[in-house]
């Protein structure tokens, strides 16, 4: 779901604990990114906080028009990220779904203040390094890669400038694609709903990556990168995808 | 004259085959419409370069963003505003219309509408008619109606003119004949357009030619014609004036060449005041085709008036409601009534940029189409529309007047699968769009994901049984490889490296989640 943010971004000081959101899909199918994400802070200087609680945003059924359902997935991140310290998430779909869809799924519901509070302390993970962490640049390392920003990282949270900055200032040098603001035809259920747009879309999407001559595709969007990545490897073109957070920490790691 | 793929034997053959594909695709399901569009590569790249196109206009026409967004803001205060006061606006505007001596007609649905029209044109013995573009006579169907009782009416637009030469309908608001090729527009006007001589045209694919040839065709029109029909792009409520933009000069012919005017437009046209129309008119040209100010702009007050050498006789307003009352009083779906018909949203959709705007089956296609379709024809008949989107907000952002359009998407697949009784205030068609077997695997993601321990034993299983998961998954793995689960979640992960759960001060315990 894309809104605008419902609530002005206000960046604190560098705290010294945060949540971190895995997200669904990070969990079952990227989970090193979200130990990266984990170690890359650590490395910060900041407790990281994992509840065991947490499962999903509930954005899936929200999307899709199951609103009760939504929300008693949702209720349960409520609980998980009770604290009042930033909740750094793995995503911008999920990141928005808290920050921008809580506030319309929990209107006039008891939790309606405590969902508005945890969308205010809400991070996208670039979005937090590049404005709560305040790196200063390293080095340039050589490396290159192609950057896709989801739909919602660039239009609800307003962040891919800060995907774009993370990475140049980590010494990578970021190639966008053609057409880089256009979807990428996943849209959560959409990718089986209408299975042939998304195909179309996913493929023209392929095309502007592979044409970038660039071996590894990165997102903070795990969604888009299994839509992106899984086409390219279907059409046999050897491009590795990873998170964003995985080529921070290797980054860290070799400058260490 | 130019000649290219010329085939005399072939021609009329392939205009008649493209007529025959347009009825054929009409009978079809949106999903099978959308893979029909997909396969056809010509249209294909049609699409895709006409809206990259059309963005670029946009891009340049707005080249500061803060102008943008303070006219974006202005417009849509405007368009908000109207909508608040809008029964006030339509009884001022039906007053001052009056007053000035237009007479006002209001039709609750499609049927009424084109009844209404054919009647003013009965009492006339009007039997020939040349039309302005309007997307509303194209939402009531009013040739169809027209052509029934024995009327001619000619659209004088010229897309909407081939479009109604190849016996189909408009594929985009702004540019209705997008998706036809140079050479199936010569062979169109070779086929099927009339010369006043009786004589057909010649076969020609200069573009200049063929808009000559046409031109020459619509002025016998205009000059013959027993009325025009026109749509409005603004009704001024305090002046009584109907506002109508255009580029080709066929509106202005239309309203004024035939002795009677016949106006159509949806009853959220109005805006309160001529001090409202530059901020809406700069945003409507520019965020439509990249034009600071559109060729025409034609501003009716008044039949004409004694002493005065040219104007129509008669001129009518009529005033469509076609479910647009449900809308206005739906918290939730009213910002639909904000629309100015720009068309930016489809230009910058991508799903419409790939299926193109006849796969839609509905007037107004892409994202406004999504939303005002299903609202107007009931989400039973239009509910596939809502599924057309992968929510990515191009729309919104594009929009003038900031109809948040991914939210009323959104909005619409929640009213498509409620299970809430209907009430009089509801789109028709409630609930139609649920199934049983989705709803199911609704309820048993929620259970999943509701309760800790049961969300990790699942993962559980899938990151542990990762090998014996299928490897095909209907449409994903077409043209993609399948996803493989981890062998450890980062639940697993996470607290094999004994990460914390809570602050020391707030701990957690199962029994609490």
């Amino acid at each position: 779901m894309t809104s605008s943010p419902a609530l002005p971004r206000v960046y604190p000081p560098k705290p010294s604990q945060v949540y971190l959101m895995g997200t669904c899909l990070v969990d079952s199918f990227d989970p090193q990114a979200g130990m990266d994400a984990i170690q890359f802070l650590q490395h910060h200087g900041i407790e990281v906080l994992f509840p065991q609680q947490q499962s999903c945003c509930g954005q899936p059924a929200f999307n899709s028009g199951f609103d009760d359902e939504a929300r008693q997935v949702a209720r349960q991140q409520l609980k998980a990220f009770v604290a009042d310290i930033p909740v750094v998430v793995m995503m911008g779909s999920c990141a928005a779904m808290l920050h921008c869809d809580y506030a319309r799924l929990f209107e006039g519901q008891p939790e309606e203040a405590q969902a508005n509070a945890l969308a205010a302390r809400t991070f996208e993970f670039t979005e937090f390094v590049d404005r709560v962490l305040c790196l200063p640049p390293s080095p340039a390392s050589g490396e290159r890669v192609v950057l896709h920003t989801s739909c919602s990282a660039r239009r609800s949270m307003g962040v891919a400038e800060c995907h774009q900055r993370v990475l140049q200032n980590s010494g990578v040098e970021v190639i966008e694609p053609n057409r880089v603001s256009e979807c990428c035809g996943f849209g959560g259920t959409f990718a089986l709903k209408q299975g042939d747009i998304s195909a179309a879309m996913a493929c023209d999407k392929a095309e502007a990556v592979a044409a970038c001559g660039v071996d590894t595709l990165v997102s903070a969007d795990c969604g888009c990168l299994m839509n992106i990545g899984g086409t390219l490897a279907k059409q046999g073109r050897p491009i590795k995808t990873r998170h964003i957070a995985s080529l921070l920490r290797q980054r860290q790691e070799e400058s260490l | 004259m130019t000649v290219h793929n010329y085939d005399p034997a072939l021609i009329a053959v392939q205009v008649d085959n493209d007529e025959k594909a347009f009825a054929d695709l009409r009978q079809r399901h949106f999903k099978a419409r959308a893979k029909m569009s997909l396969e056809n590569e010509q249209l294909r790249g049609s699409f895709l370069g006409a809206t990259d196109f059309l963005q670029a206009k946009r891009r340049a026409v707005f080249p500061d963003t803060d102008e943008l967004e303070q006219l974006r803001d202005r417009g849509e205060a405007i368009r908000q505003q109207s909508l608040a006061q809008l029964p006030d606006l339509l009884e001022t505007l039906e007053k001052n219309l009056t007053a000035n001596g237009i007479q006002v007609h209001w039709a609750e649905t499609a049927e009424q509408a084109c009844a209404q029209v054919h009647s003013i044109l009965a009492m006339n013995n009007a039997r020939t008619v040349v039309k302005g573009k309007s997307m509303v006579s194209e939402e009531i169907e009013l040739n169809h109606y027209l052509e029934k009782q024995g009327i001619e009416c000619l659209e004088s637009d010229m897309g909407e003119y081939l479009v109604q030469l190849a016996k189909e309908m408009p594929s985009h608001i702004i540019m209705p004949a997008i998706h036809k090729t140079t050479a199936q527009i010569a062979r169109l006007m070779h086929t099927r357009a009339e010369r006043s001589d009786g004589q057909s045209v010649s076969y020609t694919e200069d573009v200049d030619e063929l808009i000559g040839n046409a031109r020459a065709i619509l002025r016998d029109k205009f000059a013959s014609a027993d009325a025009g029909i026109s749509g409005v792009n603004m009704a001024i409520a305090n002046t009584g004036t109907l506002c109508l933009v255009e580029n080709e000069g066929n509106g202005r012919m239309s309203t004024t060449a035939p002795p009677i005017h016949i106006a159509i437009t949806g009853i959220e046209k109005v805006v309160a005041d001529l001090a409202d129309v530059p901020d809406l008119l700069s945003l409507l040209t520019r965020s439509a085709t990249g034009q600071n100010i559109s060729t025409y702009f034609n501003m009716i007050s008044s039949p004409r008036r004694g002493g005065e050498l040219d104007g129509p006789e008669q001129v009518h307003l009529v005033l469509v409601d076609n479910g647009r009352s449900r809308m206005f009083n739906h918290p939730q779906l009213k910002p639909t009534l904000q629309c100015i018909r720009c068309g930016a949203c489809m230009n910058h959709c991508p799903v419409y940029a790939r299926i193109g705007g006849h796969a839609y089956g509905s007037t107004y296609p892409g994202p406004i189409g999504q939303v005002v379709t299903p609202q107007m024809q009931g989400l039973d008949k239009q509910g596939e529309l809502v599924s057309a989107c992968t929510l990515n907000g191009a729309c919104g952002d594009a929009c003038p007047v900031r109809i948040p359009l991914p939210k009323l998407i959104r909005e619409l697949r929640h009213e498509a699968n409620s299970t809430a009784p209907a009430s009089e205030l509801d789109i028709p068609g409630k609930g139609s769009q649920r199934h049983l077997g989705e709803a199911l695997i609704w309820k048993g993601w929620a259970l999943a994901h509701q309760y800790g321990p049961l969300y990790r034993s699942i993962t559980w299983v899938l990151t542990r049984g990762r090998k014996l998961l299928p490897h095909h998954l209907g449409a994903w793995t077409a043209t993609r490889t399948l996803p493989v689960p981890a062998k450890y979640s980062l639940h697993d992960l996470a607290r094999g490296a004994g990460i914390g759960e809570q602050p020391a001060n707030r701990r957690l315990n199962e029994g609490e989640a």
